[in-house]
């Protein structure tokens, strides 16, 4: 068989290769026999060039180094540094990453379950099918969380030995079973996503329960930890363990457990519709594209179900942070951290305006839905005016002429928009706002069939309005009480959304019970509803990262707030814009990370690698003439 | 606020929906009278990095609005293309492709002409206090301290009102100057401080806080301010060098009693 030669250039340069190896070679004797072979005199011995006095005294300082360190007891480094950008920015950002990741894999299990036992008792394979196309995302995610918390524990470990050697004695009790429970959730994990299928739906069943109730126990013990660092509880002043349970059980303890799975079920449904949305944009056929649309609105649906009671669960976290201390609430709230919650009102404001943009791009795609098309506009400008008060800021970066024409810091008009009555206020309306887009979304295309259709439109409307009237009305009552009773004003606006929420829901169930249909054509919507979704992922991240920030910020000087002092080099707090510079970069990082599972997940549907049959020989004896090429094998993808 | 001014740009903004302006016209007239509301509606000017923000929501909220329909898009869409493409804006799109380097030109010279400013920084309305200070030898934990008179409020009005009235004679004595004679910040020194003393009529102010809180603020006045969220620039003087703890007490129940409104209670675990 006659083979084809590999083209000139290839030969020319693996000859020029061969001839550079040669001539080092060639160098390298040369000069062995250059040395061995030159003159020697044989009556003068050459002795060694004296040393320097320099020399000399940096011989000795190494000798004297030596000598005491042999001579030095053995003690703990208290810190370490790490090269460049130091210890605490790197632990910030690999934390940050474990975080992200975690609480994505911590997430989808409740959302895959929830949905495959929709699938079991509807018996509609799509559910299951969705169900399984969550899940896929998780095992690669799960590794990765793995490695960066094996990263961080050894980062703490070298760069903070002093400060972790004391967390671990404080919190000795809860590392076995930590780490039996991250066994077990690797157990669950892996059965529950290669079992699917291949166990009866009640045992797959079983198994994601299981793997959420572990997570959920592992979420647990880690945020024991972190949230005694800072509000310790369960210590002396010395820091000496008083009792294991009280520093579990510290003040933020229970409203951190309660805040991140609501804000992991919303952050998972977001990335989990980033991923629908990537896969619907590089879809090539309707089927696929009608998968991931919905897939991408099922993941916001999560997304949303989880934003909606999560600035009440924040709440409650924030208000226990001003009770463990004044200090601490008010830098949060009125202090150097305030101006990071102005971006976090702005970040929150865009996932709601983008949450109802991507629903009303969404109607786009019922037939029937036209008939809502009218009420976008004024829901909009609620949107708008509740997203702008929302955003207001009580302490206003200004310049000085700016603050001597208002006379300090705070606005005499806008002053009164940046307090908890008017914010409180608008983050409702804009939760009652959001779930009538929802409401109307359902609702397109739906054609109510029951007698008392209208009837119980009215009453749904009815409730909407007594819910937004008792928000505005308590918001307007808050600038007339003390704080207290303020505070406490925020339990019957609260009360009275989710009232609402509840009430209007069961209606609708009753209402569209026997309900005509329209067409839904999933898969017809404009692709900057995938955008959306995109962008809901990337403001959830990014929020993340800097409330993270935000929280643990807060210790400023401290490892563990009033007890335990950081004096490293970097005890002090960064400024706002290096903070919020770090926080970006570590969701650049994520994303990158992210988008590289997203693409192994997508690799999971494609057909398996095939060699393409050797082509037929032009002259039909098996040989190849000059010109042919080799035959080419191609990854099938 | 200034109503007139906002009355004019809304009757404007209703006056143009008669000439049916087309959708791009529309969207830019909304977009023009909210920016003049929030840079001449307020007697007070609103600083430009909160009508940044407040403008930002309103482009946003007005992209939502054209991109959710598209025939509006189409509307939006269709004569910026024809303006960029069709002949007998030719000569328009000249002036406009001239004009871009123009205004861009302006804004580079008014900015670089423009009379000099002290240097502005991010002052926060609330500096956050120590966990513990100490006044006239005693130690204040201000995480846990309250107003020592304040439970005389239901268990003995009459010494409870006698404390008010002695904190008001405090109050006239020595704050008036300063923070004015119905507690707005607009004494007859006010004018001379920059920025102003605090208005305690302001709903952010004394109504958010707890006593203790107050009786730091005073006791340490500005010398006591912490490092963190500097420079200050207060007035304030450390009143625990001219008043005793009493009379600072006392004239904490003052303020609350003459602004009505209530301090933050201490909220324990």
């Amino acid at each position: 068989m006659k083979r084809k030669l590999p083209p000139i250039p290839v030969l020319l340069g693996v000859l020029a290769m061969i001839a550079v190896i040669a001539a080092a070679f060639m160098f390298r004797f040369a000069s062995y026999f250059d040395e061995s072979l030159s003159y020697k005199s044989p009556t003068r011995v050459v002795t060694e060039q004296a040393e320097t006095p320099r020399q000399q005294a940096l011989a000795e300082q190494v000798e004297a180094e030596r000598q005491a360190a042999l001579e030095r007891p053995y003690e703990e480094a208290e810190y370490r540094a790490f090269p460049r950008i130091g210890s605490r920015v790197a632990i910030w950002v690999v934390a940050q990453l474990h975080l992200l990741f975690a609480a994505f894999v911590l997430a989808v299990p409740i959302f895959a379950v929830t949905i495959e036992f929709i699938g079991y008792r509807t018996g509609e394979k799509r559910y299951d099918r969705l169900a399984y196309e969550f899940t896929k995302l998780l095992s690669v995610s799960f590794s990765f969380t793995a490695a960066l918390g094996a990263g961080l524990t050894f980062m703490l470990i070298i760069f903070y030995p002093k400060f972790t050697n004391y967390l671990m004695s404080v919190f000795s009790p809860t590392f076995l079973p930590y780490v039996l429970l991250f066994f077990a959730e690797a157990g669950f994990m892996y059965s529950y996503y290669y079992g699917w299928g291949k166990f009866s739906p009640k045992v797959h069943l079983f198994l994601g329960v299981m793997l959420n109730v572990v997570g959920t126990c592992i979420m647990l013990i880690a945020n024991a930890w972190l949230t005694f660092m800072s509000t310790p509880s369960g210590i002396a002043e010395s820091g000496a363990l008083i009792s294991t349970w009280d520093a579990i059980n510290n003040y933020t303890w229970m409203p951190i457990n309660i805040h991140r799975v609501i804000a992991n079920i919303a952050y998972g449904g977001s990335i989990a519709g980033a991923y629908a949305a990537y896969q619907f944009l590089k879809a090539k056929t309707d089927e696929e594209r009608a998968h991931f649309d919905w897939m991408g609105y099922m993941g916001n649906f999560v997304a949303i179900c989880g934003l909606l009671p999560l600035p009440f669960a924040g709440y409650w976290l924030a208000s226990e942070i001003y009770a463990f201390s004044q200090t601490m609430g008010l830098t949060m709230m009125g202090g150097a951290f305030s101006w990071l919650f102005i971006i976090q009102a702005v970040l929150i404001g865009n996932l709601f305006l983008f949450a109802n943009w991507y629903l009303w791009l969404g109607m786009g795609r019922i037939k029937g839905a036209e008939r809502y098309r009218s009420f976008i506009w004024p829901m909009l400008v609620v949107i708008t005016i509740c997203f702008a008060v929302w955003a207001t800021p009580r302490s206003i970066l200004s310049t000085t002429e700016e603050i001597q024409a208002m006379g300090g810091s705070s606005h005499p008009v806008l002053g009164y928009l940046g307090v908890m009555s008017a914010k409180n206020t608008a983050v409702n309306i804009l939760i009652l706002t959001t779930f009538l887009s929802f409401v109307l979304y359902r609702r397109s295309g739906k054609i109510p069939t029951v007698s008392w259709a209208k009837l119980g439109n009215r009453i749904q409307f009815l409730i909407f309005l007594a819910a937004a009237s008792t928000v505005i009305g308590y918001g307007i009552a808050g600038y007339f009480v003390d704080a207290k009773t303020r505070i406490g004003f925020s339990v019957p606006q609260v009360g009275s959304v989710l009232l609402a929420l509840v009430l209007v829901t069961l209606i609708d169930s009753f209402l569209l019970r026997g309900a005509a249909t329209t067409e839904t054509n999933w898969g017809k919507i404009r692709p900057i509803s995938q955008y959306i979704l995109i962008l809901l992922a990337v403001t959830f991240t990014w929020i993340m990262g800097l409330m993270g920030y935000v929280r643990s910020g807060l210790r400023q000087h401290w490892h563990v707030y009033g007890v335990i002092r950081d004096t490293s080099v970097d005890a002090y707090t960064p400024t706002l814009g290096y903070a919020t510079t770090v926080v970006s970069v570590t969701v650049l990082i994520f994303f990158a990370l992210i988008g590289f599972i997203f693409f192994l997940a997508g690799l999971s549907g494609k057909k398996s690698f095939v060699a393409e049959p050797t082509p037929e020989p032009r002259g039909g004896d098996g040989t190849l003439e000059a010109g042919d090429s080799p035959s080419p094998t191609a990854m099938q993808v | 606020m200034n109503l007139l001014v906002i009355s004019a740009i809304l009757a404007a903004m209703v006056g143009m929906r008669f000439l049916k302006p087309s959708m791009l016209a529309w969207i830019a007239i909304w977009w023009l009278g909210m920016f003049a509301i929030l840079e001449f509606g307020f007697a007070v000017p609103i600083p430009a990095s909160v009508i940044k923000i407040y403008m930002g929501i309103i482009t946003l909220s007005l992209i939502a609005y054209v991109l959710t329909d598209p025939e509006r898009v189409e509307q939006v869409w269709n004569p910026i293309v024809a303006f960029t493409v069709e002949k007998r804006f030719q000569p328009l799109l000249v002036v406009v492709g001239l004009l871009i380097p123009c205004v861009v030109a302006w804004s580079i010279y008014a900015d670089m002409t423009k009379s000099k400013q002290a240097p502005s920084f991010a002052r926060t309305v609330h500096p956050a206090p120590p966990d513990q200070i100490t006044v006239h030898d005693t130690d204040y934990p201000l995480g846990f301290a309250d107003n020592p008179y304040r439970t005389l409020e239901a268990s003995a009005p009459e010494e409870f009102a006698a404390r008010v009235q002695a904190g008001r004679d405090v109050y006239y004595s020595n704050c008036l100057w300063c923070h004015g004679d119905v507690m707005a910040g607009e004494g007859m020194f006010a004018h001379a401080l920059n920025p102003i003393p605090t208005s305690f009529e302001d709903p952010g102010t004394i109504a958010m806080l707890r006593e203790a809180f107050l009786f730091w603020r005073i006791a340490k006045g500005a010398p006591g301010m912490p490092d963190e969220g500097g420079p200050w620039e207060s007035a304030m003087p450390a009143w625990e060098n001219f008043l005793s703890e009493e009379e600072m007490w006392n004239v904490i129940l003052f303020l609350y009693d003459f602004t009505d409104y209530k301090p933050r209670a201490v909220e324990l675990h």
